[in-house]
């Protein structure tokens, strides 16, 4: 059904140089712009024809929103246009939130990475092929999931809050955001400047089902600061996907935890691509606080994660995957 | 027609309905502010027909109407308060979120509507074996009072109509309605249903093909817009100052001897049967 063409429909280029102009622009086309960063993201769509934007705003020459600074609090504030290469090797990021710097350099490959920015990498669409062949799908604005049918292929999909879409989060970044209590700055000519925890900057279908975010036509992601609440914390991520490189997760889990002479005492888990957003489990949270650092606890823990687990026809694997990745999250062994 | 309905594609290149056009709701709201602001300057500057407003009531009758006259059981306030707050949140839950602002709405509005249903269900019964049942239905006499109040109001020579039995005409006329409206939303919104997680059964999204949810989804959506109108208009008379001994008869199920007889005709409910 997808079609890809080598010419792109028709749209009118603006390319600001400073956030202001941008939410000008954002303002006076609302749902007629289209957020152009990366752009790894955006040409998909646009060289499906499936999306028709009348304008796109090129972020490339908005240098403000582009570095990695410190904050007086100790954390960091990351420009939403800043590149992914950048978050990596950034010695401010590996030094105090090394989980962000593996997350980000488990994103797809290093050219993609070059060229993706870590506001692209938290706001990308999700890779239902469903949705992205470009049918009216419930995502889409119509009234119908094609992912979930008894002969669908939904191997990816999710096996958590499938409120009639059942499309998943494919964010790497986004997990390792939340653990570490991050918040994102959004910005509109309107609204002026809202600051979200990433936890709740992520939403599901229940609130919004043709969106995968908080950021609404007319709003623009501009950074993400992360307290320094975490920095220097014991932490682990892994990425399952189905080949080593240049891909998409099937599950991740992000962890962050404090630990005293072996025992719990406190912790954010994040796990992603199970669910149309990034799941935080703090009912997992709340059962290891306090709890030993253990072979026992892990294994409670990943039991827990999984409860209330609802799979589609071809993506029971994932609810062992998740138990796994959950159970290797506390007891933080090394990864393979 | 695409003032109405949205259109989807489906997989086979075929063109299905989707849902309702949701900025009808906008026209919605903005007829009934409209009708509102029209409705209160007609009342207040529109000249009264001459002579009686109402045809003359029986002595005898009315000097038999106790000092405090029932109105509503507990029963049937029950049944209408409940309706309204499942109503409420029917709407607000549905056309709020398409609006602007976001919230999880889906399960809010399918245990609304099973409140809704089950208070519909509860009412048929008590109606049909507990009440007149007859007495809500519109007849030839609602219309024939129906067109001479028209005639009156726009200065035209009519009869004076005879004061309201239990009911008078446009409460009929609302409750037809929302009945009709009641037929379109609730089954439509109990197939929904099969379409979404709930506790009552496997959900099952492909009960009907895609046309026939689209047809489904359309009828639904329309008739719920139609509702945010009825409900404007209802929640404004119940709160006009003419109108506010029928609310108080709602919420205390009683009215007063002189209210009665202000707006009822006593050989047309005939209370001392009650």
């Amino acid at each position: 059904m997808a079609t890809i063409h080598d010419v792109m429909p028709v749209f009118e280029l603006f390319q600001p140089t400073s956030i202001d102009d941008t939410l000008v622009l954002l303002d006076k086309y609302k749902k007629d712009a289209w957020v152009l960063a990366g752009g790894l993201d955006s040409f998909d769509w646009l060289k499906d024809r499936n999306k028709r934007p009348k304008v796109v705003v090129d972020l490339s020459g908005v240098q403000e929103l582009k570095g990695v600074k410190a904050t007086p609090d100790g954390g960091l504030e990351i420009g939403a246009a800043t590149t992914l290469s950048e978050v990596v090797r950034h010695p401010l990021v590996k030094q105090k939130f090394p989980i962000l710097a593996q997350a980000a350099e488990l994103v797809a490959s290093p050219q993609i990475r070059n060229q993706g920015t870590i506001g692209g990498n938290v706001s990308q669409d999700t890779r239902c092929w469903y949705y992205r062949s470009g049918w009216t799908c419930y995502r889409a604005g119509g009234n119908i999931c094609y992912a979930d049918t008894p002969t669908a292929i939904n191997r990816e999909h999710a096996i958590f809050d499938a409120n009639r879409c059942v499309a998943v989060n494919p964010s790497d970044t986004a997990p390792a955001l939340i653990a570490l209590d991050a918040k994102m700055v959004v910005r509109s000519a309107n609204r002026g400047e809202r600051v979200v925890d990433a936890e709740t900057f992520f939403i599901g279908p229940s609130i919004d089902i043709t969106r995968m975010t908080v950021v609404q036509p007319g709003d623009l992601l501009t950074a993400i600061r992360i307290p320094a609440t975490w920095a220097g914390a014991a932490f682990y991520f892994e990425k399952v996907r189905e080949r080593q490189v240049w891909d998409f997760p099937i599950v991740n889990v992000a962890a962050m935890l404090k630990v005293a002479n072996g025992t719990i005492q406190d912790s954010r888990i994040v796990v992603n691509a199970v669910a149309a957003h990034p799941m935080r489990l703090k009912s997992v949270e709340g059962a290891v606080t306090g709890k030993a650092r253990s072979e026992e606890t892990a294994r409670m823990a990943g039991d827990l994660a999984v409860q209330g687990a609802q799979p589609l026809a071809h993506n029971a694997y994932k609810i062992p995957l998740m138990r796994n990745l959950v159970k290797r999250a506390i007891r933080g062994e090394a990864q393979a | 027609m695409n003032y109405l309905v949205q259109w989807g594609r489906d997989p086979w290149g075929e063109d299905v309905l989707t849902h309702a056009q949701w900025n009808l709701v906008y026209v919605v709201l903005a007829l009934g502010v409209g009708f509102m602001v029209g409705h209160t300057l007609f009342v207040a500057f529109w000249p009264k027909p001459a002579g009686p407003q109402h045809a003359p009531m029986d002595a005898a009758a009315a000097a038999r109407i106790p000092a405090r006259v029932t109105r509503h059981s507990l029963a049937a306030r029950m049944f209408h308060w409940i309706m309204a707050a499942s109503m409420l949140t029917l709407l607000v839950t549905a056309f709020v979120p398409i609006l602007g602002l976001k919230f999880a709405w889906v399960e809010l509005h399918w245990m609304a509507g099973i409140v809704l249903t089950i208070s519909i269900i509860y009412h048929i019964i008590h109606a049909s074996f507990w009440l007149d049942f007859w007495s809500i239905w519109l007849n030839s006499e609602d219309v024939a009072e129906a067109i001479a109040r028209f005639k009156r109001a726009m200065g035209q020579r009519a009869p004076a109509p005879r004061k309201a039995a239990k009911y008078p005409w446009d409460n009929k006329m609302y409750h037809t309605a929302i009945v009709l409206s009641a037929l379109a939303v609730v089954p439509t919104g109990l197939f929904m249903m099969k379409r979404v997680q709930t506790p009552f059964y496997v959900r099952n999204p492909y009960l009907f093909s895609d046309a026939t949810w689209g047809v489904m989804y359309v009828l639904h959506g329309l008739t719920g817009i139609g509702l945010v109108g009825l409900t404007i208009a209802h929640i404004y008379f119940a709160i006009r100052p003419e109108k506010l001994w029928i609310t108080k008869g709602m919420v205390f199920g009683e009215i007063s001897r002189q209210e009665f007889l202000e707006h009822h005709d006593p050989q047309r409910w005939v209370v001392d049967k009650q």
